[in-house]
């Protein structure tokens, strides 16, 4: 277990560097440190909670849509909805830091859509939080929904550090990132329950290995169900939409969902 | 931008258990396997922390490497390079995460009154 640590000043070194008497008076005491032993994210975990639970009660099921920037989270999702639609009543909640372009291109499909725009974080949230997903949730007839597809933003990193109360996260992947993203983002990889390998009517012009990408995939996240798909021809949509519904479970059954 | 949020929540945490009083030191406790770059963090807590309600506090952080337990030959694996969950005396991915996924708050020095 290594140990290092920055000063104010700039300076840098191992914990080992200091002498005793740099960390005097609280050891012995124990006054002055407060054992703490808590996730970091708790605070977001338990907003996240409180969003599961009043999804659960609304009989809403959840996925977590997350990608990097243009992989073809909306096209998939348009396709999602024209598929879905006279099965499942789907709400999407849209995950954008500053546009509501992703959202304008879902208008008309018949789904109730709620625009989050992340730009009031920190210099623009790269993620969904929990909160935010809060706030959005509040914005959509959860009574009128059996299925909320959460479109996070574009972006490999942080939207899989931040739970938001999802059953299931879903991760869109294209053919044009490259076979090596598992082993360089193995977080999001990780967490995904099933990974949408987009693009794919792309391979004919592209050097891309997909065998390898598969291979790298399964070290990361063995579990992971995978379904090859191009958004932009239909392929594989029906895959995807089978799955989606399997999450979503049998409309109206009794004491989950109101009809 | 990932590092910074994650300041944020720290920050949160150390609130929540210090309230009012000063912070000298907040150490962290973060897994191989959670994609935290140390340098970046301790970087966005020296130009956060200040603004955060927790001026001349250090940010420090226990690194802790990724083991796996193989569920087929028993053998223990530390993952050095590439983050693949398997064992790495007989490669099997029937493994179990022992070690890594650790990202929690450890605990807080309180400045001298």
């Amino acid at each position: 277990m290594g140990r290092f640590h920055r000063h104010p000043d700039g300076t840098a070194h191992p914990h080992a560097d200091h002498d005793v008497g740099d960390h005097s008076g609280y050891t012995e005491t124990g006054s002055a440190r407060i054992e703490v032993l808590e996730n970091i994210l708790s605070e977001n975990d338990r907003v996240a909670e409180a969003n599961r639970r009043d999804l659960a009660a609304a009989g809403v099921r959840s996925v977590n849509l997350m990608s990097s920037p243009g992989a073809g989270k909306t096209t998939l999702l348009r396709r999602t909805l024209e598929t879905l639609r006279p099965e499942l009543r789907i709400g999407v909640l849209e995950g954008d830091i500053a546009t509501s372009i992703d959202a304008d291109r879902l208008e008309g499909l018949g789904a109730a859509v709620s625009l989050v725009n992340t730009a009031n974080g920190f210099g623009g949230e790269c993620h969904l939080d929990a909160t935010m997903v809060r706030s959005g949730l509040g914005r959509l007839p959860l009574g009128e929904i059996d299925l909320l597809l959460i479109e996070n933003v574009g972006n490999l990193v942080c939207p899989a550090e931040f739970h938001v109360g999802e059953d299931a996260k879903a991760m869109v992947y294209a053919v044009t990132e490259g076979e090596e993203k598992p082993l360089k983002y193995p977080v999001m990889f990780r967490a995904a329950d099933v990974v949408v390998v987009n693009k794919i009517d792309l391979l004919p012009h592209l050097d891309f290995d997909l065998d390898r990408f598969l291979a790298n995939l399964a070290g990361v996240n063995p579990g992971a169900t995978v379904i090859q798909a191009s958004a932009r021809t239909g392929e594989g949509v029906d895959e995807w939409c089978r799955w989606l519904a399997g999450v979503a479970g049998p409309p109206g059954r009794p004491g989950e969902r109101e009809s | 931008m990932h590092e910074m949020s994650l300041c944020e929540a720290i920050a949160g945490v150390v609130a929540r258990h210090a309230g009012e009083r000063p912070v000298s030191r907040v150490v962290v406790r973060i897994g191989h396997l959670r994609q935290v770059v140390p340098d970046a963090l301790t970087f966005s807590w020296e130009v956060m922390s200040a603004t955060m309600g927790l001026p001349d506090c250090t940010l420090e952080i226990e690194s802790v490497p990724a083991r796996v337990d193989c569920a087929r030959c028993g053998t223990q694996t530390t993952l050095v390079d590439a983050p693949i969950l398997a064992c790495g005396s007989c490669e099997s991915t029937d493994v179990t995460v022992v070690t890594g996924d650790e990202f929690a708050v450890v605990s807080l020095e309180l400045a001298d009154a």
